[in-house]
């Protein structure tokens, strides 16, 4: 048992800490917020350059393979820099998918693509309705000829408004909530019959909703179907959740400090804000929780790629509603020990008050994962 | 970074389980296991029984014959006979006084006290709560003053556990009512409980027993070669002991077990026709305390390991304190509500009687209130969670 990081990987949060203290600092980030895009192209090299995008490539693709740990590193220190870039699904969430198929010519080309920084893809699996339910699958897939034809919707798809193309999941068999029949599909953004509504989310970041009327994929666009299209999906969920995890870690850290720093600062009374007790004990509990978190965040990431399933489950649904509880607490706490100026856009607390939130909706929420875990740990 | 136990580990847990499989006392583990009250002789049945094996004392050095383990090992030691249905050993010899006289204590008391505590002959009780005195431990003001080769103690303790039982109480005392600071004139000193002059009086607390305590002090005569360290410098061997139970308690261990019996609980228990663990109510509130249990006790190794490491330890057991506390709870709780209105029935034929037996209803269900009622302690004792949360605001965040 340790707790411990080897050198590497404390080298590896040093150099992304430094990254998002020198190059993404609030200044900037406040700037590509206000761009056209929102992200930059320009950060995305940059992280590139530093190996990011490669994190989550194996090494046969050109990638760095690295592990989860490792990616709760990066995440981590990425959380505490609010970052805008589609770091989750293009270089995380994406590549764990591409990497847990068998492979294929498609996803030979794909792989060494999103480890130099030339591609962004987005992971196009949650439909509406479907709330964190991952076998929900009522997109089609119908065979004609050498071609498949597609035709339904995906909702919210995390980062899809930067994507150039996306990993698509639809059904080739069975019903709507079956789990099995579904395959996964590369879908460029500029095919004939999709249509991709792209928008921002509250917390600065950015999804679509795709459209897909009658949209014709060649053969080698099928990237995996049946069972290994279905584990390779949940593995990546699993991956990129602990991912999220982290990345909450990071901010409620973040928020943290920032928070105890302003009630050192600010004067009422005639005295600093942090000596009154009520605050004090306050801030112990945003404590205790992000302390909690961390701990959980730990949990997802040695067990999200745990090959007894229901372990993995298990473990992954409890840190999502211990992050998601966790973030909701400190958030709240922390705009509310701002005071009036945690209203403000002015000031950071109000961007990790967002992010924050934004995470306990993505990829199920508090009480979806509660009722996985329910599943999952009631039965002896 | 590895969540796992080393080989060496899994051995060392594989030994513990094999020992109480042959040496835990079936009817100990169907007691506690079963939620009922511990005798005064239980404790002492298993503390013998630990002793004989050389596991007397798992968190004392070697020299003064404890078994020497590491923080890993004592922590593993602690859940595995948690999740056995082992007793709990007391902490009052063994964690609290037993550590101060290691450190501050002369040989003689080394070699007179320690030998004692191990083997269960002695049954010690902390005499530090007042009236007066309780979060604001320092104002206390039982009085010890120096006569010839004696002290003689006048004053009262109060919330004294299970000393009724006991042959030894540690004190704090006021030995220099006029210290600059409340902190300075406190001397620590182990009295006799049979020298004439104390009285213990019951303290029935609110679900009807007797665990606790009034210990008075009238013209007690002391010897002063009971006196621990130097006189007046007794607040800092009281610190001491207050950091000292770390590896124990959160009580991961304790309250996995209870969880266990929570569940079995409710798969017995009725609700709509169905048993109670498939009510989606019910089933999440379980959920929500063992996912809370599950972050604490990773929080738990990272402080042990930290421990182990010698990085940081220190006030994190603060955040130890404050959430195994409120997962206790929150268990005793879930516990008394799933069985419903056979919760309610209760009988007690004297303070003296811990044994609850079925009035009505299911045999379980018989101390659940009880117990959820004497629970209420846990958030106070040991440092309330409201000062737990003060030392972490200091300590931690430097408020």
């Amino acid at each position: 048992m340790n707790f411990s990081f080897s050198n590497e990987q404390q080298l590896l949060a040093d150099t992304v800490q430094r990254f998002v203290r020198e190059h993404y600092t609030f200044e900037k980030r406040r700037e590509i917020l206000g761009s056209q895009t929102g992200w930059s192209r320009e950060i995305w090299q940059e992280l590139a350059g530093l190996g990011l995008t490669a994190l989550n490539v194996p090494e046969e693709h050109g990638g760095l393979g690295g592990g989860p740990v490792d990616t709760l590193l990066v995440m981590q220190a990425l959380g505490a820099g609010l970052l805008l870039e589609p770091f989750l699904g293009a270089a995380v969430h994406a590549p764990a998918l591409l990497a847990s198929m068998p492979s294929t010519p498609a996803a030979e080309a794909l792989l060494p693509a999103i480890a130099g920084g030339e591609i962004v893809l987005a992971v196009a699996h949650q439909e509406p309705d479907g709330r964190g339910e991952l076998h929900r699958v009522t997109t089609r897939a119908e065979r004609d000829g050498d071609d498949f034809v597609l035709t339904g919707k995906k909702a919210v798809v995390m980062h899809g408004h930067a994507a150039d193309e996306y990993l698509i999941s639809a059904r080739t068999s069975g019903a709507p909530r079956d789990a099995e029949g579904t395959a996964v599909f590369r879908l460029p953004r500029d095919t004939q019959g999709l249509s991709v509504n792209a928008y921002r989310t509250f917390d600065g970041q950015g999804a679509c909703d795709l459209e897909l009327n009658a949209v014709r994929l060649p053969a080698s666009s099928l990237l995996g179907s049946g069972e290994a299209a279905q584990q390779a999906l949940e593995a990546a969920y699993h991956v990129a959740l602990s991912a999220l995890c982290a990345e909450a870690v990071g901010i409620m850290k973040a928020v943290n400090t920032t928070t105890l720093e302003y009630t050192k600062n600010r004067k009422q009374f005639g005295q600093p804000i942090s000596r009154f007790q009520v605050l004090q004990h306050r801030m112990v509990d945003m404590f205790i929780h992000a302390e909690q978190a961390t701990s959980m965040s730990y949990l997802a990431a040695i067990k999200c790629t745990d090959p007894d399933l229901r372990e993995r489950r298990r473990a992954l649904s409890a840190a999502k509603v211990a992050i998601g509880q966790a973030g909701r607490y400190i958030a709240q706490q922390a705009v509310q020990l701002h005071g009036g100026m945690g209203m403000t856009d002015e000031l950071i607390v109000s961007h990790y008050f967002k992010r924050l939130t934004a995470i306990d909706l993505t990829f199920g929420d508090t009480d979806h994962h509660l009722q996985q875990f329910v599943a999952h740990a009631m039965n002896p | 970074m590895d969540l796992n136990f080393s080989p060496d580990e899994i051995a060392f847990r594989d030994e513990v389980r094999a020992f109480l499989r042959t040496h835990l006392p079936a009817e100990l583990a169907e007691r506690v296991k079963g939620g009922r009250a511990l005798r005064a002789d239980d404790f002492r049945r298993w503390q013998k029984i630990l002793f004989e094996h050389g596991w007397g004392a798992p968190t004392w050095p070697k020299e003064f014959g404890g078994t020497g383990w590491d923080p890993v090992r004592q922590y593993i030691f602690e859940e595995e006979c948690a999740l056995a249905g082992a007793p709990r050993t007391l902490p009052f010899g063994l964690r609290m006084v037993g550590p101060v006289i290691m450190a501050f204590g002369n040989s003689e008391q080394q070699k007179r006290f320690l030998p004692r505590i191990l083997s269960g002959e002695d049954w010690w009780c902390q005499g530090y709560s007042e009236p007066g005195a309780g979060s604001d431990l320092a104002s206390l003001k039982t009085r010890a003053e120096r006569v010839g080769d004696h002290y003689i103690v006048n004053g009262q303790k109060t919330w004294n556990t299970l000393g009724q039982h006991a042959d030894w109480i540690f004190c704090l005392v006021r030995t220099d009512p006029n210290a600059a600071k409340p902190q300075q004139g406190i001397s620590f000193l182990l009295i006799d409980m049979k020298t004439p002059g104390i009285t213990v009086r019951p303290i029935v607390t609110l679900e009807g027993a007797h665990e606790v305590n009034e210990v008075w002090f009238e013209n007690v005569r002391v010897p002063v070669e009971n006196l621990i360290g130097e006189e007046n410098k007794g607040w800092t061997y009281a610190k001491f002991l207050l950091g000292h139970e770390r590896t124990s308690i959160a009580g991961i261990g304790s309250s996995k077990r209870e969880l266990g019996r929570l569940k079995e609980i409710a798969r017995r228990e009725i609700k709509n026709g169905k048993p109670l663990i498939e009510d989606p109510l019910f089933a999440a509130r379980i959920a929500q305390v063992e996912i809370d249990l599950m972050a604490l006790e990773i929080t738990n190794l990272r402080a042990l390991s930290a421990e182990a490491e010698k990085r940081a330890p220190g006030p994190e057991a603060s955040i130890l304190k404050i959430k195994g506390t409120e997962i206790q709870q929150a268990l005793s709780e879930l516990m008394m509500y799933a069985v419903g209105p056979y919760a309610l029935p209760f009988e007690r034929s004297s303070p003296e009687e811990g044994d609850l037996k079925s009035v009505a209803g299911p045999e379980y269900a018989a101390a659940l209130a009880a117990t959820y009622c004497n629970y209420r302690k846990v958030s106070i004792y040991g440092g309330s969670n409201e000062i737990q949360r003060n030392i972490i605001a200091q300590m931690i965040l430097g408020l």
